[in-house]
């Protein structure tokens, strides 16, 4: 691998993205170098997930820049979009499991389906990724439905991981799960990332989340990152906007519109 | 003036939709034509199409054809033709009933599982997490339902036609008392090739717009549960629709003049 040290691994500059009018991003601009662990904070319908599914190439952004490891991807053909997005993995928000397929189909559609590998030697792999998240070989021929939520979460964690890949996005993986089992998803993802030597870029408002697994937080705002930095400064920005998230203060510059609550719940595109 | 707009407004937005929908299959069969090609997929397809839909096709087939023998029977009463029935039965079954009734009956079963499955998919996320593992949904999801459909329309036509044009002899031989042979005789002296055949090639044409219109809506689909609910009305209404409009034309094109 010949990859300067000064490439960013991902490099986004200002993305713009709106449904409607609704404007979402506004002109947004990221770097995650190579083997970071970047976390995004952020108000929920803040563009936290459609910035990753511009960068995974799900959603069309209407302007600006993204490359992947110096190759720009927003104007790429079809075909060579999908080389760039094999060095992808992605955990997502809901997990979004194929509930036709048994679940070490899940973990190992990847490989079977991406890479063309036999299904016998794709089961024994995803027992084995079953395994580095704590489940055992009995889970793998349960279906989706079957699972509690926390075991979904590290089923979409054994998938997102299974084809090994050098960048993976982790969409709000600990939210909707308790404490316990929030942290042990914190420490599934720590664990797996160390082993991969990958890079990841992550969202949360879970601050106990970030802090377990960022080197960097950012902080997503009117469709613009407004606060970048290393987690050990996370308290002492003296970022009034920050300072008010991490606290979770309903007073201060962050106008929550009441309005937005009876949006429906962000998912995917339309 | 305002009656003028709302026209071209109506014109307008039926166009862009026949424009969407030949993109989508353009798209499907463009990304469909490079390896990998699922063939288990499709497998599973065309017994969901072909064999889970036989019961209700043929349910539908054996009254249809029980129900023409009878009317055709009294109606030719009137002047004295009663000796056509059994001709009237399987010219009637196989190249309007049999294809058109078990199309609507599959536009049904199919097209709204169809619909409601992809939709799903769509608002779980699940098409997007298709494209993270280097998999396009066209090729998975839309390509294999849409061979399956145009494959085994035809077959459970012909099936369709068996049957229905067996309930015409079950009531034919033991209501209406004509000989057995004699029946079975007139049933195919007059049946040309070309019956059989207009038949089957419009089952293919509906299978291809039932799985389309079931591919089309739910992959569209708008957000949570009611953009599913919505997704699957559509599929099914436009494919009713669509298949009585090519249901015309088809005839037009093999018996006019
Ligand atoms: N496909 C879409 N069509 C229309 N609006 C969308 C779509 N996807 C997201 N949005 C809107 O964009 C905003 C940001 O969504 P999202 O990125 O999912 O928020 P979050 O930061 O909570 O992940 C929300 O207001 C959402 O309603
Ligand atoms: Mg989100």
């Amino acid at each position: 691998m010949s990859t300067n040290l000064q490439t960013p691994k991902i490099k986004v500059r200002g993305l713009k993205k709106a449904f409607g009018r609704k404007v979402v991003l506004d002109g947004l601009d990221l770097d995650v170098m190579s083997g970071e662990s970047v976390v995004i904070i952020g108000g929920s319908g803040t563009g936290k997930s459609v910035l990753l599914k511009c960068i995974l190439g799900i959603i069309q952004p209407d302007a600006g820049s993204i490359e992947i490891d110096g190759e720009e991807v927003t104007r790429m053909s079809s075909r060579e979009r999908e080389r760039v997005m094999r060095k992808f993995g992605m955990l997502f928000q809901g997990g979004a499991l194929f509930d036709s397929l048994r679940v070490w189909e899940n973990v190992s559609f990847g490989l079977v389906q991406a890479q063309g590998m036999e299904r016998v030697q794709a089961k024994d792999i995803a027992i084995r990724k079953l395994a580095a998240v704590g489940l055992g070989p009995e889970v793998g021929e349960l279906l989706p439905a079957e699972l509690s939520g926390g075991m979904q979460k590290r089923v979409a964690l054994a998938r997102a991981i299974a084809t090994e890949p050098e960048i993976i996005f982790f969409d709000e993986p600990t939210t909707g799960l308790d404490p316990i089992m929030s942290d042990v998803i914190n420490d599934l993802i720590v664990d797996c990332v160390k082993q991969l030597g990958a890079t990841t870029l992550s969202i949360t408002h879970d601050l106990a989340s970030a802090r377990k697994i960022a080197h960097r937080i950012a902080m997503i705002y009117n469709g613009k990152i407004i606060w970048s930095g290393p987690v050990q400064k996370i308290d002492y920005t003296g970022n009034a906007y920050v300072d008010q998230f991490i606290h979770g203060r309903a007073e201060g510059p962050i106008k929550v519109e009441v309005g937005a609550i009876n949006d429906p719940t962000p998912g995917s595109r339309r | 003036m305002n009656f003028v707009a709302a026209i071209g407004r109506l014109l307008i937005s039926f166009f862009e939709a026949v424009g969407r929908i030949a993109m989508f299959t353009g798209l499907a069969l463009f990304h469909s034509l490079r390896p990998p090609y699922y063939p288990r997929l499709i497998a599973r397809q065309m017994i969901d199409i072909g064999y889970y839909s036989l019961p209700v096709v043929g349910l539908t087939a054996i009254f249809t054809g029980m129900v023409l023998a009878l009317q055709s029977y009294s109606g030719f009463a009137r002047f004295s033709a009663e000796s056509a029935v059994a001709t009237v039965v399987v010219i009637s079954i196989t190249r309007e009933l049999g294809p058109v009734l078990a199309a609507l009956m599959v536009a049904g079963r199919i097209g709204a599982s169809m619909a409601a499955e992809i939709g799903t998919m769509r608002v779980t996320e699940q098409i997007d997490a298709l494209t993270t593992l280097s998999t396009n949904p066209y090729k998975y999801l839309v390509m294999p339902r849409l061979l399956a459909g145009i494959a085994m329309m035809p077959v459970l036509v012909l099936v369709a036609d068996i049957i229905g044009v067996f309930g015409g002899y079950i009531i034919g031989v033991n209501k209406l008392g004509f000989n057995p042979a004699a029946y079975l005789k007139s049933t195919f002296e007059y049946l040309e090739f070309k019956d059989v055949f207009s038949g089957l090639v419009k089952a293919a044409v509906f299978g291809f717009i039932i799985t389309l219109m079931g591919c089309y809506h739910g992959y569209h689909s708008q957000r949570g549960a009611q953009g599913v609910g919505t997704a699957t009305i559509n599929a099914v209404v436009s494919a009713l629709i669509l298949i009585l409009v090519f249901n015309y034309m088809i005839t037009e094109l093999f018996f006019s003049r």
